[in-house]
């Protein structure tokens, strides 16, 4: 085997191989625990990189192992996969951080800390993968080790919620898996491939591509939590605040999203999928979702459902942007899985805070929490912010891009959606901060644990990782033209997408 | 007709009343029997059928006598059981199924 | 001398060799004596199977130097080697589990170590078979076995199952004798090979006959919807070990055996019917499915789910063709439910023997109290469920993509709806087991369980899962001799 070969193998090893080993130690060997956690993190960082340089600098990684004849686990390290794997390993060790702070003496840590890494595993594996097998295998993975840290505290409730998760994952398995083998029987292997394949089967019966892609849409679109396949989202807020952070702002929808950037341009070719009439369905069905998921939001008092459905708003911009036929508008879809990413984690890093040392899970409650953890209210405001497309955040330039990608695509209509959006995100945000820093301090919070300790609001593991992610998304926002910045990279997948694309 | 074939006719009646009784008789005993009643039901009709222009054929004969050891064997067994459960329940026949 | 050394014959006679030794022995040298000589059988069967996949030919064995017409021939094809490496790497560990399972039971023990031997014997017997009148004396071996087995706990509820399950099985061969007279009458042979180039659709009114007893028999043995009535009572309610024995193994030699006629000297005959099996096993998957959903206790749920799972053996009829994708499903199927099974039963019984109850509703809290036994029947679950990167899950993939090849829309619905059901019941029980039981009801999980019973039943859970990376090795072994 080739060092090409072995990279993307070693960076889904490094999370993998913690994981299992976690699984074996026992409950109360803590530093073990933490030390093989951080290890892998920055292990998969490391070797992250050296494949980010390799894929820049024109390398390709790859990796092939037959499972039954004529069908492949593949594996392929270009730039789009590594857009999203950078993001999960970065995200990754972040999240760990937060979370050996937040289950600091909550009983089995090593199950949970085990799926963790086992679901980041997965993740790389869906972004990693190099045809619609392998991509179906480590999706339906990803399913199976989400349960059990959604199911994670054993409560009737965190029961229901694992239930309709599941209840709509594994369906949507069903239907990628009935598309995927569908165009297998038509078609053979079903590699990704720049431009897409599926023009080699333009002789087909157009309703049979139309169903195939209804399918695989519905299949990735239920992760993608895009309307009305939405409903688990807020149902699996039932799970700890990292789980939350981690799966279900950035591992679990982005997989969604992803899949369709892939169905959409490498397998059925952006020109191609143009030709069949799917990309404005396709479109719609991302500006109900941003309207719906924004709409819904205006109404959650309690923050962490606020949150999801804001979730389920903003990764529509992903499917928007990839639905705008042209390149401005796939960058800003691009650029957008990433920032979106930074920007709710954030988010969650810091609901997860006041749920913790304050005991605040409602917006109602949330009155003078900026002055009692005015270093988390910060991080949260800049998150939210960045929601809204305020300038100087991550979130001004992916709205920048889109916006130029629908003038671009002459479709107006998806400029006043994303200036709506906008304003819906500005209604339901605004309150929470005007809250959180105007309104006084209440008489007591509903449960406070952790007593501030001078400029240390709450445990200092839970305070740096919220604070960093804020840090990223003013830094994605206002260094956005520098080199190797997500802009620059989504600008690089544009490019190689559309230009390879071409005969 | 032959007399082949009415060694196998009369085999097939035999079967078909054995397969009813095992299938329809509460009693034990009586199914046990009913068995041994099909099993010589299908040992006849390997005899009859097999009787060629007046020739005897060993290899049927073989294989019912080696048939005849197997249901000797099955009827061991029924009838160990059978006891067993006499002695348990004090019934010959089966005890109703709970459905779960 | 070359010949006394055949693995054929010694895959028959050593268990017959150890099951009479450790009825002489009494169970606990028994025991032993057992796990020695399924590990050497193991290892026979993993030198066959690789030998058979090597060479890409049959390998044949006259038993003492006589072969057909007057003695008996054993054939071992890619099939037959693919059903014996099956048979061991589920016997193996399954003793193993017994013998933690019947360490405080010298009662049952006592019957369990030979008739599990006459068992081996018998299945291994009957996957090398050759003729049509030594597959009945081995049909007879492994069915009255495993009665025996069932009723080897000895209270009345497992002395019922077990005639209910005998007088099942003894219809079924019986039904398999009288067509097996008819076709030697019709034919003056029994050896399958002489027998599949003479039998042709113009063939006489009593050779269709004895195909349709035969193979009606069989189905009855194959425990398939309608004819499924006496599997629950019997697997359900046998010991953990022999349940696993009986679901993995016995009820697929019966399956072996009608696809053998079926692509052999039926197969002239079964053409126009081939839907009649996929209808009957699209109705037991949905019943079997349902049956599992609703189940009270553990093990009836796992046995309800062997019903669905025998299901989808016969959707491969009517899809049988010449890409071979519909063989090569059903023989993935037929290996990955075999581990998944016995691991489900495995663990299942490690449960029940901790917790001392056996309800669905009772395995709650068993998450952080038994992990790997809740890790093992999540990973046979994932198997059960067809989820990647499981064999069960390749087995769904070539059956799916055989069906849509042929245009089978129908079979496609029911393979994807099964799999949903089998992830209702699957989550029904691991949910039960995330639950925290509320304090009070911490009741009965006092003693560990015994690490014996977790990690054998973890090893065939892995094994399930991890056929689906080995799936091009197992469809290449499947493919040597397939066909008469």
């Amino acid at each position: 085997m080739t060092s090409n070969e072995i990279l993307p193998l070693a960076v889904m090893a490094s999370s993998l191989l913690p994981g299992l080993i976690i699984f074996t130690l026992p409950e109360s060997r803590i530093r073990w625990r933490t030390a093989l956690n951080l290890l892998g993190a920055l292990a998969k960082l490391l070797l992250v990189g050296l494949l980010l340089a390799g894929v820049a600098a024109g390398e390709e990684y790859g990796f092939r192992y037959a499972v039954l004849p004529g069908i492949d686990l593949a594996f392929k390290a270009d730039a789009l996969a590594l857009l999203f794997v950078t993001l999960s390993a970065l995200l990754w060790l972040f999240t760990t951080l937060y979370a050996i702070g937040y289950l600091e003496r909550s009983p089995h840590r090593s199950r949970f800390f085990g799926f963790f890494s086992l679901c980041v595993t997965a993740t790389m594996g869906i972004a990693m993968a190099g045809n619609l097998f392998t991509f179906f295998v480590f999706y339906e993975l990803l399913t199976l080790t989400t349960f059990p840290l959604v199911v994670h505290r054993g409560t009737d409730k965190a029961m229901q919620g694992g239930t309709v998760y599941l209840a709509y994952t594994l369906g949507g398995g069903a239907l990628l898996l009935t598309g995927i083998v569908w165009l297998h029987s038509l078609l053979g292997q079903i590699e990704f491939t720049h431009g897409g394949v599926l023009a080699a089967l333009a002789d087909a019966p157009t309703w049979q591509l139309q169903a195939i892609f209804l399918l695989l849409i519905a299949g990735v679109g239920v992760k993608a939590a895009i309307v009305p396949l939405h409903g688990w989202l807020p149902q699996a807020m039932v799970a700890p605040a990292p789980v939350s952070a981690l799966l279900h702002a950035v591992a679990v929808v982005k997989a969604g999203a992803f899949g369709i950037i892939r169905i959409v341009y490498e397998v059925y070719g952006i020109e191609f999928a143009q030709s069949l009439d799917l990309l404005t369905p396709l479109a719609v069905m991302a500006t109900v979702t941003i309207l719906w998921g924004s709409f819904r939001a205006l109404f959650q008092d309690d923050l962490k459902r606020r949150l999801a459905f804001s979730t389920i708003s903003q990764i529509s911009y992903i499917v928007l942007g990839v639905a705008l036929f042209g390149p401005l508008g796939t960058v800003g879809g691009l650029v957008h899985l990433v920032h979106q990413g930074l920007m709710k984690i954030t988010l969650f890093f810091c609901a997860g805070n006041f749920a913790e040392t304050l005991g605040i899970h409602k917006v109602s409650e949330m009155d003078g929490a900026g002055r009692r953890m005015p270093l988390t209210t910060l991080a949260f405001s800049i998150g939210a912010l960045g929601m809204m497309g305020a300038p100087l955040t991550a979130g001004a330039v992916s709205k920048a891009w889109l916006i130029d990608g629908a003038t671009a695509a002459g479709m107006d209509w998806a400029v006043w959606v994303l200036w709506t959006s906008s304003l819906l995100n500005a209604a339901y945000f605004l309150p929470i901060l005007w809250r959180a820093w105007l309104r006084p301090l209440p008489a007591a919070f509903p449960n406070e644990r952790t007593a501030a300790r001078g400029w240390r609001e709450t445990a200092w593991l839970l305070l740096i990782p919220p604070l960093v992610t804020a840090g990223a998304v003013l830094a994605a926002g206002m260094f956005s033209d520098i080199a190797w910045s997500p802009l620059a990279w989504a600008q690089l997948i544009a490019q190689r997408e559309y230009l390879q694309g071409m005969p | 007709m032959s007399t082949g074939l009415i060694f196998a006719g009369t085999g097939a009646i035999l079967f078909a009343m054995g397969v009813a009784g095992v299938m329809l008789l509460a009693h034990l005993l009586r199914r046990i029997l009913a068995f041994n009643l099909m099993g010589s039901g299908a040992f006849l009709i390997l005899i009859g059928l097999a009787q060629r222009a007046g020739l005897v054929d060993p290899v049927p004969q073989a294989m019912v006598l080696t048939g005849i050891v197997v249901s000797v064997a099955a009827t061991a067994l029924a009838l160990a059981l059978t006891r067993r459960l006499h002695k348990l329940t004090g019934a010959y026949t089966l005890p109703a199924t709970r459905d779960d | 001398m070359t010949e006394f050394f055949d693995p054929l014959a010694w895959l028959i006679l050593l268990p017959l060799f150890w099951a009479s030794g450790a009825f002489l022995l009494g169970p606990t040298r028994g025991a032993r004596l057992a796990i020695v000589g399924v590990a050497a059988q193991l290892w026979l069967a993993i030198d066959l199977a690789v030998k058979v996949g090597d060479g890409g030919t049959a390998i044949r064995h006259a038993v003492g130097g006589w072969g057909a017409p007057l003695g008996i021939d054993l054939i071992a094809d890619g099939l037959a080697a693919a059903m014996l490496l099956l048979t061991h790497m589920v016997a193996l560990p399954l003793l193993l589990y017994a013998r933690g399972y019947f360490a405080a039971d010298a009662s049952v023990a006592r019957y369990f170590w030979p008739l599990s031997g006459f068992l081996l014997a018998g299945l291994n017997a009957l996957f090398l078979a050759a003729d049509l009148f030594n597959l009945y004396v081995t049909l007879e071996i492994v069915g009255l076995a495993a009665v025996g087995l069932v009723a080897a706990g000895g209270n009345a509820t497992q002395i019922a199952a077990g005639l209910r399950y005998l007088f099942a099985t003894l219809i079924g061969s019986g039904m398999y004798l009288l067509g097996v007279a008819l076709i030697y009458g019709a034919y003056g042979t029994v050896s399958i090979a002489t027998l599949t180039p003479l039998i042709n659709a113009s063939a006489a009114s009593a050779v269709w006959i004895a195909a349709a007893l035969m193979l009606l028999g069989l189905m009855l043995k194959t425990a398939l919807f309608p004819f499924h009535y006496w599997l629950p009572p019997a697997h359900g309610g046998a010991p953990a070990p022999v349940s696993a024995l009986l679901s993995a193994l016995v009820v697929k030699a019966s399956f072996y055996l009608i696809l053998r006629l079926w692509l052999g000297p039926f197969a002239p005959l079964t053409g126009t019917i081939a839907w009649l099996p996929a209808l009957l096993g699209s109705a037991a998957i949905l019943w079997g499915s349902w049956q599992a959903i609703r189940a009270v206790r553990l093990k009836m749920l796992v046995a309800y789910s062997t019903i669905a799972q025998l299901g989808y053996l016969f959707l491969i009829f009517p899809l049988l063709g010449p890409d071979g994708l519909a063989l090569q499903a059903g023989g993935m199927q037929v290996v990955a439910h075999g581990l998944a099974k016995a691991a489900m039963f495995a663990a299942a019984g490690a449960m029940i023997h901790v917790t001392g109850r056996d309800a669905v509703a009772d395995v709650a809290g068993v998450a952080s109290r038994m992990p790997v036994s809740l890790f093992a029947f999540a990973l046979a679950g994932v198997t059960l469920m067809g989820l990647p990167p499981s064999g069960g899950f390749l087995a769904k993939w070539l059956l799916i993509d055989a069906a849509l090849t042929q245009g089978q829309w129908w079979l496609v619905a029911v393979i994807i709806a099964g799999g949903l059901l089998a992830a209702i019941y699957v989550f029904r029980v691991l949910r039960q087991a995330f639950l925290v039981p509320a304090q009070g009801e911490r009741r009965h999980l006092s003693h560990r369980a015994p690490p014996l019973l977790e990690w054998t039943a973890f090893t065939l859970a892995a094994a399930s899962v991890l056929l689906g990376l080995r799936g091009v090795d197992l469809l290449r072994l499947l493919a040597v001799g397939s066909g008469p």
